[in-house]
């Protein structure tokens, strides 16, 4: 049934558009369109074809259904564009929905649905309302997800239309496809709304439970998907819908299976009776299983799925490992899933079963795997203590092999089995010392140092093998660095002969003064400090015992884990993220209060790594071991300071503050007392912009940005100390700038602890030292204290910080200025970045900020929305203001005129930030 | 939890546009672009990049299908088991519309391409995609159509699968009962693990609505019907079935009715996990003399019983990718060097039960190798075969009854094959 379309895309000489036209036009039908198939052609390839708009739309009225067809596809394309003249086509549009013909009435509504302008959705609205009790059920399935389209363009005429009362009527429809759309559509609707529309009842319950006999594949998942949300009442409801779901475990479409198997946990968890939860594990194993011989990426979304239901109910597929093996075939991202799976069922019964694969695993070619199949063996080592013997068996025969990342892979797990088991395998450090030279990576390098260390007292050449690393020291890693200088004092602590203290003044010499990393210049501090005072102290404090460690990573938080069971099958499960971790809806139906809007961005700037990236690595060892304390933990192994995880394990007997990590995190530190003459709350808005990063400050880290705050302006900063000491007498200065911006008092920070931070509003005043010279939006600023050098960094002014409370103007006034200010003082800008979406809702905030609306008129033509606000910046500036904009669709049009034209571009600074 | 995909896109192995459907106006062509940039950031060979990649807000579910890239893009959070399963079903209308889907094939059909998708998928929902049916309303050619095309019943009905009205001269229907042996054998020589995977093949040539049930020596069926098994039963692990059996009276009385679809279908799927015995058992000794030669001792033992044969037998044997010179002597069958697989193909043509035969192979190897001496792959042995008229599992039709109001008679034909599956047996 091959075709020949491809000659439609090959004219592409000159004229051809004027060609095109003519052809167009032609009374031929044959030649109408071969023309109407070129121009689709040429849209396909991206030309731009839309010039040819009115004569496209003329060849609508057509009896032949396939010219029809791609003529709506030309108007779904091009409708945007052509907005006033979409409604040439609303005519026909409105006819074809009466048409004898069920296949062009469906094929109306549906295309109406898909142009997203507003006048034709005005006339969408009675077509809709007659297809919706079509009696044909083919029609109404498509009429029933036009509702879902109307919604998402303009949610209130959906309301007034009363066409969620058809759509919840359309649940009893008799016909199961006009059903399962129904749900779909409603579903949708309900997930963009704070309003209740979709609750599924007694009544609708009865109603699903039979359309999922009888609906298409597609059909029964919406169905599913929508059941899996429903409460029931108690553990007989719950009874009776798992019976009924059951069956669908037995389908051949996968997607089915899963959502089958969502809705079954997801009631299983009211079932009270343990038989009927075991006979409910015992019956979705089998197709759990099964899902493993689909398509290897519907394989990939099971194996996340199945990952999080064995951390819910390991019983499930308790039994099952071996189906967890990797076929030599399997692509990388599966082979990588059933790892992961195979390290969570892998238990005493198994684990010399699955030992044995994960060596032949460690001896593939995908170096990434490989690596990963050499930590699971560390992680069964550390999770099963039985096994723990023959796990370090098989990695001592690995390492064997001398493969050089085999080794240090091994060699990073090792030191982790040795935090897990103290004093119980140190018999193979000696096979470990003979890599030493190979080690080449940074992480196996610090790895194997610290068990230099940790064991110094029974290695006879530890001091020599420290030597051999100390050569280099200057050009290694942090990492590597901190371990060799803990190491080297563990090794004179244990060992205090002339070697050793020779060793030691080398290495605290190179740390404090021959490096400029603040970690571990204050560690050589302390501990020679520590070392010069009270040894004793000093082996209390670094040869302390450490707590044990645990495998508990790449468990999920139960609460997560909840999250993600109720979304299985949906790509949070497959990224075991929350939905709103990754869902970027453009259009948001509902209207928003402030707060949300917040949050909303809060967690799109919290969450700035992909949703794609795993969920960290192995090593428990660093969990129980780093806390931000100010001292390293007692010879511990562990990240630097900075990290900002917070411990899991039992707290670390010299922590001296522990500051409250989880509040520190989300900026709402409340152990310090924001100060000033006014203390308005410290606004818990989306972070502040980074000014001084903690690299740059030596571990100081500021962020700032000028706010206002009735009628005042304030720069409100946040002061981070990640050094390793007390921070205090911090001090404040401002260069020369285009607003003459100066601190109105001093700046007012509290002595800040190592980990520490505070917030604080300081006043600011203006014009007490203006730049000369053209309008720069550069605020520079200068900050010291008692401790550090003086630090110079660059901020930004706001204008939205500046806008002043009496910028309101008479609608007279505006005109008024308006013409009589020259042309040249009209600036206008393309903001792309910016977009509104709810024009009231923006017009709110930006009165927020001091910018009063004056007027609003809508453009006929191209059915763009015109704003006009007015606003006043210091000393006595005004700006009147114009926007001009299509709803929802980003790019706004900002036109000023002002007599500081010079001023604009700061303007339209202020503005794309506040409509982003 | 709901969610919808935002377009659909066809692109080529560059990544080019041949064709999209735009369904939710929340994205733009140019995402075609950074979903390939995205798949070609990564250092790993983009056909073993997980099928799901996120950017910037857009989550993009792909396949790959000859020089085709199938792909969605969505803002929400939508059902990723169900889009990627669409994304293959697109591929199968596709190639039953085109023959083969490729490139040429979508650009030669754009116009059918676009009609398609608009009705296999609406405002990001998965709709209908039986090609058999939709190729009732949606035709290549273009003169066919008349304006007096309606969707078929089947688009909506309960029977979305099969048409009204289809008539055969004779009614015949072809039942072939196909399993597949999987196993894995580590390099200690253990089974690791063994299943079955049947599936029960339908061609069906029958005239209107035939209601049909099928019976099967099933265990708990038989069991429950009280008659006695006299272990001639079996125990099926998980079954899987076509969307036309009716699964709820399968649930309640394990009764298998159904309206079949017309033509061509897998009816159901089942599998075994119980240990198999390896029907084909190979053992292959190496004997490496670094940088000059390598040898190869290899055993194939058949073990099922003498009556039966097994037929197209191919062992595939892993060698280094240097070799050079083969050598080969075997007891039966042929053996051929296949360089561009890397390995040695020893082909008998049949196999009988209870018999072994033998392979002795040498290969020259290159007198000077890398410095590195990276792990080299290690590809296990792989074998095919059939095995006519056997079952592992012992499954039975004990009848297939084909009712049809206009009363006529059906004649259904039965076959039994084993074949292999994936078959590996990984070498030390």
């Amino acid at each position: 049934m091959s075709g020949h379309d491809s000659k439609y895309f090959t004219t592409t000489k000159k004229g051809e558009i004027h060609e095109l036209k003519e052809e167009l036009n032609s009374q031929y039908k044959d030649k109408k369109k071969d023309a109407v198939k070129k121009v689709i052609a040429a849209m396909t390839v991206g030309k731009d074809v839309s010039m040819l708009f009115t004569d496209v739309v003329n060849c609508m009225q057509t009896e032949n259904l396939e010219l029809k067809k791609l003529v709506y596809l030309y108007l779904i394309n091009y409708a945007k564009s052509h907005p006033d003249l979409a409604i040439l086509a609303v005519n026909t549009f409105v006819k074809d929905s009466q048409d004898p013909n069920p296949l062009i009435r469906a094929l109306a509504v549906r295309t109406m649905g898909c142009i997203r302008v507003d006048k034709i959705t005005e006339y969408l609205c009675d077509p809709l309302q007659r297809c919706l009790k079509d009696e044909d059920p083919y029609v109404r399935k498509t009429a029933a997800v036009c509702v879902a389209k109307l919604h998402d363009i303009n949610a209130e005429l959906v309301e007034d239309r009363g066409f969620l009362e058809a759509l919840k009527d359309m649940i009893s429809d008799s016909n199961p496809m006009v059903v399962a759309n129904a749900v779909a559509a409603l579903a949708e609707i309900q997930e963009g709304s704070s309003k209740l529309i979709f609750e599924i009842t007694n009544h609708t319950l009865f109603k699903l439970l039979a359309a999922l006999n009888e609906c298409t594949e597609w059909g029964q998942v919406f169905i599913l998907d929508a059941l899996s949300k429903y409460k029931a009442k108690d553990a007989r409801d719950a009874e009776n819908i798992v019976e009924r779901v059951t069956p669908r475990l037995q389908h051949a479409n996968c997607a089915v299976v899963l959502s089958a198997v969502k809705v079954i946990l997801q009631q299983m968890e009211l079932i009270t009776s343990v038989d009927v939860v075991r006979n409910l594990c015992k019956k979705m194993a089998p197709p759990l299983v099964t899902l493993l011989s689909a398509e290897p990426e519907i394989q990939y979304v099971a194996l996340r799925n199945i990952n999080l239901i064995v951390q819910r109910r390991p019983s499930i597929l308790a039994h099952e490992i071996k189906v967890f093996f990797c076929k030599y075939n399997d692509p990388i991202y599966v082979k990588m899933e059933k790892l992961e799976i195979m390290i969570k069922l892998a238990s005493d019964r198994n684990i010399d079963q699955v030992l044995l694969e994960f060596k032949e695993y460690a001896t593939e070619v995908d170096v990434d795997f490989v690596r990963k199949a050499v930590r699971a063996i560390g992680r069964c080592a550390i999770k099963l203590d039985r096994a723990a013997e023959r796990c370090i068996n098989v990695l001592l025969e690995l390492i064997k092999i001398k493969v050089n990342y085999v080794v240090q892979e091994a060699i990073i797990v090792i030191k982790d089995i040795f935090r897990r088991y103290p004093n119980m395998y140190e018999s193979i450090i000696a096979t470990l010392c003979e890599s030493l030279d190979t080690l080449d990576e940074p992480e196996a390098k610090a790895s194997m140092i610290w068990i230099i260390g940790e064991y110094a007292e029974r290695i006879d050449n530890a001091d020599e093998l420290l030597e051999s690393f100390l050569e280099s020291f200057p050009e290694e890693p942090a990492q590597v660095q901190l371990q060799l200088l803990t190491a080297a004092v563990k090794l004179f602590l244990k060992k205090p002969t002339e070697g050793p203290q020779q060793m030691i003044q080398v290495v605290l010499n190179n740390a404090t003064q021959e490096t400029d990393n603040p970690d571990l210049r204050d560690r050589a501090y302390v501990y020679w400090r520590l070392l010069s005072t009270d040894p004793e102290a000093a082996k209390d404090v670094v040869l302390a015992e450490k707590p044990t460690i645990s495998d508990d990573s790449n468990m999920l938080d139960q609460s997560l884990l909840d999250d993600l069971l109720a979304n299985i099958a949906t790509l949070a499960s497959v990224y075991h993220k929350p939905p709103d971790a990754f869902v970027s809806r453009t259009r948001p139906t509902q209207q928003r209060d402030e707060d949300e809007e917040y949050a909303e961005q809060d967690s799109g700037t919290g969450d700035t790594s992909a949703p794609l990236s795993e969920a960290g690595q192995v090593s428990g060892g660093y969990q129980g071991a780093s806390p931000s304390s100010p001292l390293p933990p007692p010879g511990g192994y562990g990240a630097p300071p900075r990290a900002t995880v917070p411990p899991s394990g039992p707290p670390p007997p010299a922590a001296a503050v522990v500051p409250d990590l989880l509040g520190d995190l989300m900026g709402l530190d409340n152990a310090l007392v924001p100060v000033g003459p006014v203390t308005p709350a410290t606004p818990a808005g989306p972070p502040l912009p980074v000014l001084l990063s903690a690299q740059d400050g030596q571990g100081l880290q500021i962020c700032g940005q000028l706010i206002r705050r009735d009628g005042q302006v304030f720069y409100s900063l946040r002061f981070e100390n990640n050094t390793q000491m007390p921070l205090d007498g911090f001090m404040i200065q401002f260069n020369k700038n285009l607003f003459g911006l100066a601190s109105a008092g001093p700046l007012q920070v509290p002595l800040l602890q190592p980990g520490g931070s505070a917030n604080t509003l300081l006043p600011m005043v203006l014009f007490q030292n203006v730049a000369p010279g053209p309008p720069r939006s550069v605020l520079q600023v200068a900050v010291k204290n008692n401790q550090q050098p003086v630090w110079y960094f660059e901020g930004k002014v706001q204008l939205q910080a500046l806008f002043l409370e009496d910028g309101q103007m008479e609608r007279s006034t505006f005109l008024e200025t308006w013409k009589s200010l020259p042309d040249s003082h009209e600036v206008s800008k393309d903001l792309p970045n910016a977009i509104i979406t709810n024009s009231e809702a923006t017009l709110e905030r930006l009165l927020k900020t001091n910018l009063f609306f004056i007027a609003r008129r809508t453009l006929k033509d191209t059915n763009q929305e015109v704003l006009y606000l007015s606003g006043k910046v210091p000393p006595n500036v005004p700006f009147l203001v114009e926007l001009t904009f299509l709803v929802g669709y980003p790019s706004v049009k900002c036109a000023v005129k002002t007599p500081s034209p010079e001023m604009a571009p700061l303007f339209f600074e202020a503005m794309e930030s506040l409509l982003r | 939890m709901t969610g919808a995909a935002s377009a659909v896109f066809l692109l080529d192995m560059k990544g080019r546009v041949l064709v999209w459907r735009d369904y939710r106006g929340d994205v733009s062509s140019a995402q075609a672009e950074r979903f390939f940039s995205k798949l070609m950031d990564g250092e790993t060979d983009p056909s073993s990049h997980e099928p799901v990649v996120y950017d910037d807000g857009v989550t993009y579910l792909f396949i790959q299908y000859n020089n085709v890239y199938v792909m969605t893009a969505s803002r929400q959070n939508c059902n990723a088991a169900s889009l990627l399963l669409f994304l293959h079903r697109v591929v199968d209308v596709f190639k039953h519309y085109f023959e083969e889907l490729e490139e040429e094939s979508l650009r030669d059909n754009f116009v059918v391409v676009y009609e398609l998708l608009d009705e296999m998928m609406d405002f990001g929902y998965p709709q209908y995609t039986e090609a058999k049916i939709l190729s009732e309303f949606i035709k290549t050619d273009a003169y066919k159509i008349e304006m007096t095309t309606r969707p078929p019943m089947a688009v909506t009905n309960a029977v979305s699968w099969r048409m009204e009205g289809i008539k055969y001269k004779k009614n015949e229907v072809f039942l072939d009962v196909v399993e597949s042996v999987n196993i894995l054998v580590n390099s200690n020589s253990q089974l690791v693990r063994s299943d079955v995977v049947g599936a029960l093949k339908m061609r069906t040539y029958l005239s209107g609505m035939p209601e049909c049930k099928l019976g099967l020596n099933d265990r708990v069926l038989l069991e429950a019907q009280g008659r006695a098994t006299k272990g001639k039963a079996i125990d099926l692990d998980d079954i899987k079935f076509h969307q036309c059996v009716r699964l709820a009276r399968f649930e309640n009385d394990r009764t298998i009715s159904f309206i079949p679809p017309d033509g061509a279908f897998d009816l159901m799927t089942y599998r075994l996990s119980t240990q198999v015995r390896p029907l084909i058992w190979v053992e292959a000794q190496v004997e490496r003399h670094s940088r000059s030669r390598v040898e190869y001792m290899v055993k194939a033992r058949s073990q099922f019983k003498e009556r039966s044969t097994a037929t197209n037998v191919e062992i595939e044997l892993p060698v280094p990718s240097d070799a050079t010179t083969p050598a080969v002597r075997t007891s039966m069958g042929s053996a051929v060097y296949a360089p561009e697989r890397e390995a040695l193909l020893w082909k008998i043509k049949s196999f009988p039960g209870g018999k072994e035969y033998m392979l002795r192979a040498k290969f020259g190897l290159p007198s000077i190798a890398a410095e590195e001496t990276l792990p080299e792959k290690r590809p296990p042995i792989r074998v095919k075969f059939e095995i006519p008229y056997f079952t592992v599992s012992g499954i039975q039709v004990r009848y297939l009854k084909i009712i049809e109001k206009s009363g006529y008679q059906a004649l259904p034909w039965v076959r039994y094959i084993t074949m292999a599956g994936e078959y590996e047996l990984r070498m030390i």
